[in-house]
């Protein structure tokens, strides 16, 4: 993959951008904002988008746009820890069952099974219930759902691969399985793993906005923007707006991520990508 | 022939209407936002008990009023001896249970002997502990006697943790309540609802209705929802920040009365800072008292300056004790040896007005130095950590128990607040029945508490109901805790 190719996919080019320009916002809000997001005014509230406050100001007089540049990095933040903690889990499973089938393949098979069968809101409450809720254990519930989605991915991609003749080389070398995992698995399942980590980013986001809607993710003063909805749900007939800024802003994003995760899916994979041009041709 | 036919089944659909119009008259549905934990208001806490069934299923001896005024219950009447230590209670005749057995003394002495119990488990065992004898002088006549004179007494008797059971039934209160009140228990859908019928041989005046369900929703928006569609036809007590979708409203009315909440920054007397005078004083002039009333309330709650509430004869009004002036706050905070504040936490229990006061009282302290740390929590832990073992900086609750000055002659209760003047203040405030004494001492406590800055005093809860505009005879106020339906009624 080159950079010529990201530019053929106007999917990747828009979703990127889009992205990079959240995460940039998000990042500008640990120096700045426009207003403090804990700078409470009560004259000011409910104030409606204009030069002052260009997103208006919420039912506590707070700066709409700094709680959503704020927000967005708490909804990335989560996000993207949750992913590292799923793909950190995860990728070694999947790959140990690839490598080593029988028992590893069995436990860890069954294991995601039973992972998958408890939604991430349902680990949430139990985690909530054992520890209290906040945002970090929002992320540990978030990370527990992405672990089996990224070891099936991994040992899909792995069984793939481990049939092909350079990981046999590899074996004959006398390379011992994990070392084949490294050097010869993991590199060739790179792809895979960006682009699912790209989705399950989008759902983590999703799901972080979920967990801080039912009351479980972050806690105020801290702000996301699923605590943002939540704060202007019974606004929301009176000051529509309050609902439906930090609501566009999560639709953008995880629309984003999602495009983006598409086009990365497309110009990583030579014969997906092969397969679009000879239709394009055709 | 067309046009006769159209008109017949024009008729038809407009006595269809006038059918379904008379069907809906005699009954309502009450939206409110908790379900109780069980039914026996005697045996639990949880204000929605008696928002289902005080006064409504269950009667109590006295009756608390919407003004808060005592008036006669299931005693018709009563004499109170010269030493005011013994009430003899006259008993309605012909009183009966829903289960059909007869209501008389001994159903007072057992509901009393009950409470009063070792192993008893009423909520506010303490508010009767005063009594040292129930004694049946007929069945219609009932001596309860004191061991120390009580001004409350009568208002203590009336309230849903006194309501009179029955030795027969008592045990199934908390799944099946069976009282004497105008409505009886028909069935509760966990999760979902209650439903109470009108009971046929109600011995006093029959209510209007004929059926009240208590519908159960949590939530604010879909309270509004079940409003605007007419799923419910009201609720006592909605979030006030939604109320603007209901005012000018003509198909809906708003009631605002007042609550005996007084909501406080409460305060741990007992540990540093707060153990100094100034420092507590500084915080009271950090308070910018009307802000947090709009911020929490929009503008419903009324400010209080001490722990009093404001509708009640014996108020006074400190709020200016402390008026909100940063300046004199860093002046206080430099004397106590904390020019540049301190850091503390402040615990919130799972309340709105709990959590958004938080929040603007942390913007409002850091302006002079005082960083806090806001820590939200759930009930069993809030209860656990900072009411049982004191262990918080400081907290925002609204104590929602009627004249409850009392609590600040208590050294042990979890502010920890130790004043031998308000101990004794109150102990002579208790044993007087004399109103124009008890005001006088009523008030010098108040006046005390807020001298000492002992707690922030922010405000009084408003209770703010929204109703179809074609309901009347609900509560305005809530003296005590309760929906009372017994004057309900539509009017076309």
């Amino acid at each position: 993959m080159n950079w010529r190719s990201v530019f053929k996919h106007p999917g990747l080019t828009i979703g990127l951008a889009a992205t990079a320009l959240f995460a940039m916002l998000a990042l500008l809000s640990l120096v700045w904002t426009p207003y403090p997001i804990a700078d409470i005014s009560i004259a000011r509230r409910f104030a409606t988008p204009g030069a002052e406050h260009w997103l208006g100001t919420d039912q506590l007089g707070r700066d709409m746009l700094s709680l959503i540049m704020s927000g967005t990095l708490t909804s990335f933040t989560v996000g993207a820890i949750a992913v590292l903690i799923g793909a950190g889990i995860g990728v070694p499973l999947g790959l140990a069952a690839a490598i080593y089938g029988g028992p590893v393949e069995w436990v860890v098979l069954r294991f995601s099974d039973l992972a998958f069968a408890f939604p991430a809101v349902v680990i949430a409450i139990l985690i909530a219930t054992l520890m209290g809720p906040g945002a970090s254990n929002a992320v540990i519930a978030i990370g527990i759902f992405n672990v089996p989605v990224f070891a099936q991915v991994a040992r899909g991609g792995a069984l793939a691969i481990s049939t092909l003749d350079f990981v046999a080389a590899a074996r004959l070398a006398g390379l011992r399985k994990p070392m084949i995992a490294l050097l010869h698995l993991l590199p060739n399942i790179a792809s895979l793993i960006i682009v699912q980590g790209t989705i399950q980013l989008s759902l983590g986001i999703l799901a972080e906005a979920g967990l801080s809607y039912i009351g479980l993710g972050t806690q105020p003063p801290a702000t996301s923007l699923g605590l943002m909805l939540r704060d202007a749900q019974s606004l929301f007939l009176i000051h529509p707006w309050l609902s439906l800024a930090p609501g566009l802003a999560i639709v953008v994003i995880v629309i984003a991520l999602n495009i983006a995760g598409d086009g990365l899916r497309d110009a990583l994979d030579p014969r997906l990508r092969n397969r679009g041009l000879a239709n394009v041709a055709g | 022939m067309r046009v006769t036919k159209s008109f017949a089944l024009a008729s038809a659909g407009l006595l269809l209407a006038t059918g379904l119009a008379f069907a809906q008259s005699t009954e309502i549905r009450v939206g409110a936002p908790l379900e109780p934990p069980a039914l026996d208001p005697t045996a639990g806490a949880a204000e929605a008990i008696d928002v289902v069934v005080y006064q409504n299923v269950f009667e109590a001896l006295t009756r608390i009023d919407q003004n808060g005024a005592v008036q006669p219950g299931l005693a018709s009447a009563w004499t109170i001896s010269e030493d005011g230590l013994t009430y003899r209670f006259t008993l309605n005749d012909g009183v009966t249970f829903h289960d059909g057995t007869a209501f008389d003394a001994e159903d007072v002495k057992f509901t009393f002997e009950r409470i009063l119990a070792d192993d008893g488990v009423n909520a506010q065992k303490a508010l009767y502990e005063a009594i040292s004898a129930v004694t049946v002088v007929d069945p219609l006549t009932v001596d309860i006697t004191l061991s120390r004179p009580d001004g409350l007494f009568l208002f203590n008797i009336g309230r849903g943790d006194a309501v009179i059971v029955a030795p027969e039934s008592a045990a199934n209160n908390a799944t099946d309540p069976i009282g004497t009140g105008p409505f009886a228990f028909v069935q509760w859908d966990r999760g979902s609802r209650v439903i109470l019928e009108q009971y046929g041989p109600y011995w006093g005046e029959k209510p209007a209705l004929t059926k009240a369900t208590y519908v159960f929703i949590g939530d604010t928006a879909t309270m509004t929802n079940a409003l605007l569609a007419g799923d419910v036809d009201g609720t006592y007590n909605f979030a006030a920040e939604a109320l603007p979708v209901f005012d000018g409203n003509p198909q809906f009315k708003v009631l605002v009365g007042s609550t005996e909440g007084e909501t406080i920054l409460s305060t741990n007397n007992a540990k540093s800072p707060f153990d100094k005078l100034e420092v507590r004083q500084a915080m009271a002039h950090a308070i910018n008292r009307q802000e947090i009333i709009d911020g929490a309330t929009y503008g419903y709650g009324v400010p209080i300056g001490s722990h009093f509430a404001p509708h009640h004869p014996y108020y006074i009004d400190l709020t200016n004790t402390y008026p909100y002036d940063l300046d004199k706050a860093r002046e206080l905070l430099a004397e106590a040896g904390y020019p540049d504040g301190f850091s503390a936490t402040l615990k919130l229990p799972p309340v709105n007005y709990a959590r958004v006061s938080g929040q603007i009282i942390a913007s409002e302290f850091a302006k002079v130095g005082i960083k806090l740390e806001l820590i939200n929590m759930e009930w069993a832990q809030w209860l656990e950590d900072v009411f049982a073992n004191k262990d918080f900086d400081l907290t925002i609750i609204s104590h929602v128990e009627p004249f409850d000055i009392g609590i600040y002659a208590n050294p042990d209760y979890y502010f920890g607040y130790n004043n031998p003047e308000v101990q004794a203040l109150n102990e002579t405030l208790n044993a007087t029945t004399d109103e124009a004494k008890r005001k006088e001492l009523a008030q010098e406590m108040q006046t005390i508490i807020a001298k000492d800055a002992v707690n922030g005093f922010l405000f009084e809860l408003a209770q703010t109901g929204v109703w179809n505009a074609k309901l009347e005879g609900m509560w305005q106020n809530a003296p005590v805790e309760g929906v009372v339906l017994r004057d309900v009624h539509w009017v076309e």
